[in-house]
């Protein structure tokens, strides 16, 4: 095992690295004992601290970053196998820890990474820390998750070094560009110097492809529309990825991907121990703090049996006292099939009309210090809401041989995958098959059908690391680029009228479905900035407007067409010109082989190419900015 | 201590099984103490330094005798580290120390019902993740087997009319359990593993 590569660049081992909310895992495929569509796969069993002092090997490493106190623990209790100098915890001692202790805790560090209210680069987590507990960033928090994960894999394979191998890390579809560009700048921080990003609904269908070894071609044929729903521990992630023939072959093209949605298995969780605790409390009994987290976790155990077997009418649930009196102070009570059935399904999975939509309250007041959950939590509505914006999704796509069907309100998936331990449960599976197929029937299309034997704890790991290997030209690729197009404001150039917002015109800068590693065109438009100072752009993306190319100038658009992003922010230092000179400059976009969105401004006449960065610190407020950038 | 009630006991059975195996068998907790030093000799918990009073103990490969044994003895003595973290593993995952030191006489049978379904389900997630467990015979209980010449006496026990010769015929009464892996957490050298379960302090 020894022997590396006869060429020494060429990486032996795709890893594949799932960045979640709640856990990251880690797979990879040997591509010297790999042939074709059979691979040789393994996942890293991921050592971690499991109680002080204690390291243990497991699947999962949980995505916690626990801050401990000085003299919390014993010197030589935060031992690693590879290091004895940590300062912080990470993983399953991060995690039960912080249940003890929830300020020095930080959790969901993904979801805060795209938080667009606050500023992602800045010391703000645990949020509810007190003063003298030292913050970190939720980039910061990423990089060490991240960062465990390369010394683990150094550790366990010491003759293959991490940095050499092709690394693949996910994130959701619906990551916006400086989500992205956070996620690639937190992996090379971490030292991962050969990273790729993929989608996670993409990963998971990767992995189901990977599985079939093979079968696949027979289990989905040209004209299919598959439908990836995704729901993790944090999030929920949903995209269509068609079946189309080119030049004789099978190929699969990713046609849309949904909006960032707050929501998954975490919050049934919550929702189940909640209801619980009210009926304990019903009963005279008032669960403390630390019992509401083992109504939690025995909620999850429970919800799982309940779950799996439709013959169970109730588990038990017994929640320990703290003291070591463990019969005397224990609280019981029971979770009954009617009331999952009450939550579960009708809170999270309602079967809805198709022409339902996610309900949305006007935020009251200052929201911005948590996280932006979703308000409405009915999965299915938002399924409804993806599935109707992206109703003319298949319009463009070659080789499909789709006919769009008259009148239809929805886009017709035909085959659905399933990703994400919440759906371990056939209940929510056929509750979502179900309403599904019920409005494709009002559509009078055929219902769709579900495709069997997803690995749905680490099919994002093993699809990551399968499309490491795919790349090198191994097996079928999705292919399908960018999924939203880009557009900057620019002022229109009428005289401004007192009391009112200058209108403001759309130009587009990236179109829908740039591949990696492709530029787009120099649009004809040109900006002034003002050298020394940084100019601000209004930035949107939109997830349906295919047609559009660079230079697309829109002047009205509906208010769901495009979606307002992160401000973009250039300036141009004043080496060879004169501070505070106007000069023009062309907006430019690529898409990196790293899979992230970069932008530059070049001056006219000149070779020179500066970046232009995103805005990750937060504020996003809609307001216009008194440095707008100008059209010129 | 295995003639108990087969229900729930029996289960929990499972639990002492493996916990009285490191203590009480050399040769298993020798594999156990082998597994453990063999990937990370740095990592590798002082066992001298964990035995009682090694005072004059020089560095040497072999386990420690216990001081108290006057003359060489072919007897080892087990490792009481593996066995205080398999105890620390069922007090924090099963509550099992306080299950086992409440008195539990004044309960009725369904307080101690419900604080055994949360032991059990501790234990067994404990066996699960640390152990693999499988029966020593593969035969349902109840079913006779023949035992050939030279059959492995340290894995299947004669009981009743035993007299003659292999091969010996009989029925299998208990299917026996081995264990086929222990996984057990790497210890810093500096952990102490005699506690348990550490005190706690709310602030």
């Amino acid at each position: 095992m020894s022997d590396i590569d006869s060429n020494e660049n060429q990486a032996r081992y795709s890893i594949g690295v799932d960045l979640g909310t709640t856990h990251c895992a880690l797979s990879y495929v040997d591509m010297s004992a790999s042939d074709g569509e059979k691979t040789a796969q393994g996942v890293l069993p991921i050592s971690q601290l499991t109680a002080p002092g204690a390291a243990e090997e497991r699947d999962l490493l949980p995505s916690f970053l626990y801050l401990p106190h000085e003299n919390e623990l014993a010197p030589g209790d935060l031992t690693l196998p590879w290091t004895q100098e940590r300062t912080f915890i990470v993983g399953e001692l991060a995690r039960s820890r912080g249940a003890g202790t929830p300020i020095r805790l930080v959790s969901s560090a993904k979801s805060w990474l795209c938080h667009p209210g606050v500023d992602r680069r800045a010391a703000i987590l645990p949020s509810d820390a007190p003063e003298e507990v030292e913050r970190v960033s939720p980039m910061e928090s990423s990089v060490r998750y991240l960062t465990h994960l390369r010394e683990a894999w150094n550790h366990a394979h010491p003759d293959a070094p991490f940095d050499r191998q092709d690394v693949t890390v996910t994130i959701p579809a619906s990551f916006d560009p400086a989500a992205r560009e956070l996620t690639a700048e937190a992996a090379a921080a971490a030292g991962y110097s050969r990273m790729t990003l993929l989608e996670e609904p993409q990963a998971a269908l990767y992995s189901w492809i990977q599985k079939s070894a093979g079968g696949w071609r027979k289990q989905v044929k040209v004209g299919d529309v598959i439908l990836v729903v995704d729901v993790g521990g944090g999030t929920t992630d949903l995209s269509l990825i068609a079946v189309v023939e080119r030049e004789g072959n099978l190929e699969l093209h990713r046609v849309a991907v949904g909006e960032h949605i707050l929501l998954g298995g975490d919050n049934m969780d919550l929702a189940l121990a909640h209801t619980v605790a009210r009926k304990l409390a019903a009963l005279g009994t008032q669960p403390d703090p630390w019992q509401l987290r083992a109504l939690t976790y025995a909620c999850r155990s429970a919800k799982e049996t309940l779950l799996s077997d439709p013959t169970v009418e109730a588990v038990p649930l017994v929640v320990p006292s703290r003291g070591s009196k463990l019969i005397g102070g224990s609280l019981r009570t029971e979770l009954t099939r009617a009331e999952l059935t009450q939550i579960l399904l009708e809170g999270f999975f309602p079967q809805v009309d198709a022409s339902a939509r996610p309900v949305s309250r006007a935020r009251v007041g200052l929201t911005q210090l948590g996280l932006p959950y979703a308000q409405d939590a009915a999965v299915t509505r938002h399924l409804a809401a993806f599935l109707g914006r992206q109703v003319n999704a298949l319009a463009e796509v070659e080789g499909l041989r789709h006919q769009a069907p008259q009148g239809a309100t929805l886009l017709h998936p035909t085959v659905v995958l399933f990703n994400g331990g919440v759906f371990k449960s056939p209940l929510l599976v056929e509750r979502v098959m179900t309403t599904l197929n019920a409005w494709l029937a009002a559509e009078s299309a055929p219902p769709a059908r579900l495709l069997e034997g997803a690995d749905l704890d680490l099919a994002v790991a093993r699809g990551a690391a399968y499309y490491g290997y795919v790349r090198r030209g191994k097996g079928v690729r999705i292919r399908g680029g960018t999924a939203r197009a880009y557009y900057v404001a620019v002022e229109s150039a009428m005289p401004a009228v007192p009391g009112l917002e200058p209108p403001v015109q759309a130009l587009c800068v990236a179109p829908f479905g740039m591949e990696e590693g492709t530029d787009a065109e120099l649009p004809a438009q040109e900006f002034g900035l003002v050298v020394g100072e940084p100019v601000h752009f209004r930035f949107f993306g939109s997830s349906v407007r295919r047609q559009d190319q660079v230079g697309t100038l829109l002047e009205y658009w509906q208010p769901d067409e495009l979606q307002e992003l992160e401000e973009i922010e250039a300036s141009l230092p004043p080496e060879g010109r004169t501070p505070g000179e106007v000069v023009p400059v062309k907006l430019h976009a690529r898409v990196t082989e790293a899979g992230t969105l970069e932008l530059e401004a070049i001056p006219r006449g000149s070779s020179e190419r500066w970046k232009v960065e995103f805005d990750v610190r937060g504020g996003l407020s809609g307001d216009m900015r008194a440095d707008q950038g100008m059209g010129l | 201590m295995t003639d108990m009630n087969p229900g729930f006991f029996g289960r929990i059975g499972i639990a002492f099984g493996a916990f009285f195996g490191i203590l009480g068998n050399a040769a298993f907790a020798g594999r156990v103490q082998r597994l453990r030093e063999a990937p990370e000799a740095p990592e590798a918990p002082d066992f001298a330094a964990e035995a009682p009073r090694p005072a004059a103990a020089p560095v040497a490969a072999a386990p420690a005798p216990a001081p108290a044994q006057p003359a060489p003895s072919v007897l080892k003595e087990a490792s009481p580290v593996a066995a205080l973290q398999l105890l620390g593993l069922l007090q924090r995952d099963a509550r099992f120390i306080d299950f086992v030191e409440e008195d539990i006489v004044n309960y009725s049978d369904a307080d101690i019902g419900a604080a055994a379904r949360l032991v059990h389900d501790g234990c067994r997630a404990v066996l699960r993740e640390h152990f693999t467990i499988k029966p020593v015979r593969t035969e349902a209980e109840g079913s006779r087997v023949t035992l050939q010449e030279g059959f492995d006496a340290a894995a299947v026990r004669l009981t009743g009319n035993v007299v003659g010769k292999a091969p010996f015929n009989g029925q299998v009464s208990h299917r026996g359990w081995k264990v086929e892996d222990t996984r057990l957490p790497k210890l810093a050298p500096s952990h102490d593993a005699s506690i348990v379960a550490p005190a706690e302090v709310e602030l």
